[in-house]
């Protein structure tokens, strides 16, 4: 492959950095997704991960460096809100889902369309179609529990659900953090399939700590340390490179 | 999907029998005041029109409440500022129509002013005489003041514990200022002496009747905005940054947006009812802005059930009854039993009393329709 330039990325960070208080938490961090691509990203604790996606969805704004979506976005500029528009998704940590909707609710608040007040107030109600709902739940598996609470769902089943609300929305970029973070085997091998499913027809950017679950998406990795990129590369070139070994079980 | 019509998909059977209650009240309360006998047991006496018109009208403070507390999480300790607002435009109408039957007899000036030894009338008390003008003023003021506050504060992303206490400084600043002569509006006294409305004398038993039935209507208009808002799309994406705030930025909602309008339209709402309260009690003065007004209010929508409309609305009514009948009874303890009613209902009835309904009449439900389930298994044992 040639080397990313920025008209043929759908992500594009240079020379990223942001500080907390003189902690570093981002430090000259450069990173290339292609459009289409699965990447996964592993680092440990405190290597930036989080942060790092706080500044692409406009949650964090960095110290210095560049920040583009689609080659010509400079998505520094702009707020959540506005990125969210533009087709980034990004899926949280901890499962977050409106509980004391309906899962068929969750998805309809999620579904690309008119996000203002008013068109909300006084839009047509129901002219969003059922079949997008319909096709959205069959594939995060919860066609049968449409119209129960999301509070009543179990913690696996709540992940799948804000991972359909992610291509409800329609994005050309998903990130995803952790998501088999309290998974079981299952569920976890459930998701890396439906992961790689989603990964067809968008770009996915993966955060994780379970190798194995990396190994199961067969992504390119990769590996952040103290905020920048430490090595990247297929998950077997990573994980026999030194300094990797070093930062993850050296200490 | 079958389209059921937009007034009938928001009335559910709660809404049903609280307009019900209240087209009730509207005809009966006139109706026993008029024309049964003093003598009888179910006639209103006309000075339990007004207080009743009063409850109603805390009723709607209530309901405007619920609609950003209940629904999207906004707990506002100063709502109570919206409503003196609302009374004092009302207000300032009503001492305009004093005209010259003051004490002092000026023309123009009401007694407070001429008091002060004021020679004309400030330029913001310039066309409260008309009706029309004052009415407006009655939505125009509170909902102002609601959207840039509310446009500081959601822009700035202030929530929780922090937005409640700016918006009780918000009163306690607002109820300072109105306490001062110079600010114009009566100081301590506040406004009072109200002698006529759109030509009828306050006082008289018409008059009273026809402020209660408008208050009447105020709540169910109020409570058909309210139950329009909450039902439709938008009503979803409040209850969705209720629960989960930076999960509906990350869908692209425009959060501080969604806020600034439920908190505008609410604060109108208070508006309305300061307004209908003030010609009911007679007079509006800086108390009204007291924070401990605008903490009972949260204490009704809570023992009626937030979240609910119905509740708070009935949770005005059901609290300011014990309120009348306890200061009648033993003044001194009124305090405490409104403390003891907020603990009381925050351990044992977080739903509050209309949640708890609804919650009880699901329970019994479920086993109603577990039971043949139940007996079907016995008999094939």
């Amino acid at each position: 492959m040639t080397s990313p330039t920025l008209t043929n990325t759908v992500l594009y960070l240079d020379g990223v950095s942001v500080t907390f208080d003189g902690f570093r938490a981002i430090n000259n961090l450069s990173l290339a997704i292609a459009p289409g691509e699965m990447r996964a990203i592993i680092g440990p604790n405190g290597a930036g991960k989080t942060t790092m996606m706080d500044i692409i969805t406009g949650k964090t704004r960095p110290d210095e460096g560049e920040v583009f979506f689609g080659g010509m976005i400079d998505l520094t500029m702009l707020d959540e809100a506005e990125i969210a528009t533009l087709g980034i998704g990004r899926k949280f940590q901890k499962p977050t889902v409106f509980e004391s909707h309906t899962v068929a609710d969750n998805i309809r608040l999620a579904l690309a369309g008119a996000r203002s007040p008013f068109s909300a107030l006084f839009g047509a109600r129901n002219r969003i179609a059922g079949e997008r709902i319909d096709a959205i739940l069959s594939t995060v598996r919860l066609t049968e529990h449409r119209g129960r609470l999301a509070a009543d769902l179990s913690h696996g089943q709540k992940q799948w659900l804000e991972i359909g609300m992610l291509l409800a929305q329609d994005p050309k970029l998903l990130l995803v953090d952790e998501p088999v973070a309290g998974m079981t085997d299952a569920e976890t091998a459930e998701t890396a399939h439906l992961l790689k499913e989603i990964a067809r027809e968008h770009s996915v950017v993966v955060v994780e700590h379970d190798m194995a679950f990396v190994r199961d998406l067969g992504c390119k990795v990769t590996v952040l340390h103290e905020g920048s990129v430490l090595a990247e590369g297929s998950i077997d070139a990573v994980s026999a490179n030194e300094r990797v070994i070093e930062v993850y079980l050296g200490r | 999907m079958t389209r059921r019509p937009i007034l009938l998909a928001m009335l559910d059977g709660k809404g049903a029998i609280f307009l019900g209650v209240l087209a009730a009240l509207a005809v009966l309360v006139p109706l026993s005041n008029l024309f049964l006998p003093e003598t009888s047991p179910l006639h209103v006496p006309t000075y339990a029109v007004s207080l009743l018109g009063k409850y109603l009208s805390y009723a709607l403070l209530a309901l405007a409440l619920d609609l950003v507390w209940g629904y999207c999480g906004i707990l506002s300790l100063g709502h109570g500022a919206f409503f003196a607002l609302g009374g004092y435009a009302m207000g300032m109408y009503l001492m305009r129509q004093i005209g010259p039957r003051g004490v002092y007899g000026h023309p123009v000036l009401p007694d407070f002013m001429v008091f002060l030894n004021w020679q004309e009338l400030p330029w913001y008390w310039s066309g409260f005489d008309i009706f029309p003008f004052a009415a407006l003023m009655v939505l125009a003021v509170p909902g102002l003041l609601a959207f840039v506050f509310g446009w500081l504060a959601f822009r700035s992303r202030v929530t929780g514990v922090y937005l409640s206490i700016i918006t009780q400084a918000m009163t306690f600043a607002l109820m300072l200022a109105f306490f001062r002569n110079d600010m114009g509006l009566g100081g301590n006294n506040g406004l009072t002496d109200f002698k006529d409305i759109l030509g009828f004398s306050v006082q008289a038993q018409g008059t009273r009747l026809a402020l209660f039935v408008a208050t009447v209507i105020a709540l169910a208009l109020g409570y058909g905005v309210a139950r329009y808002m909450v039902t439709s799309t938008y009503g979803k994406v409040l209850v969705a940054i209720r629960d989960a705030e930076s999960r509906t930025r990350f869908l692209g909602y425009r959060v501080e947006h969604y806020k600034l309008v439920a908190f505008t339209v609410s604060a109108m709402m208070a508006g309305v009812a300061g307004a209908l309260y003030v010609p009911q009690v007679g007079i509006i003065n800086p108390s009204e802005f007291s924070p401990a007004n605008s903490i009972e209010a949260v204490v009704w929508v809570a023992v009626g059930g937030r979240g609910t409309l119905v509740g708070a609305a009935l949770g005005a009514v059901v609290v300011n009854m014990a309120k009348s009948w306890l200061t009648g009874a033993l003044p001194e303890l009124w305090l405490f039993a409104l403390g003891a009613l907020f603990i009381v209902v925050t351990l044992y009835l977080p739903k509050g009393i209309v949640g708890t309904l609804a919650e009880w009449r699901e329970k019994r439900q479920a086993t109603a329709t577990a039971k043949p389930a139940g007996i079907a298994a016995e008999a094939a044992e």
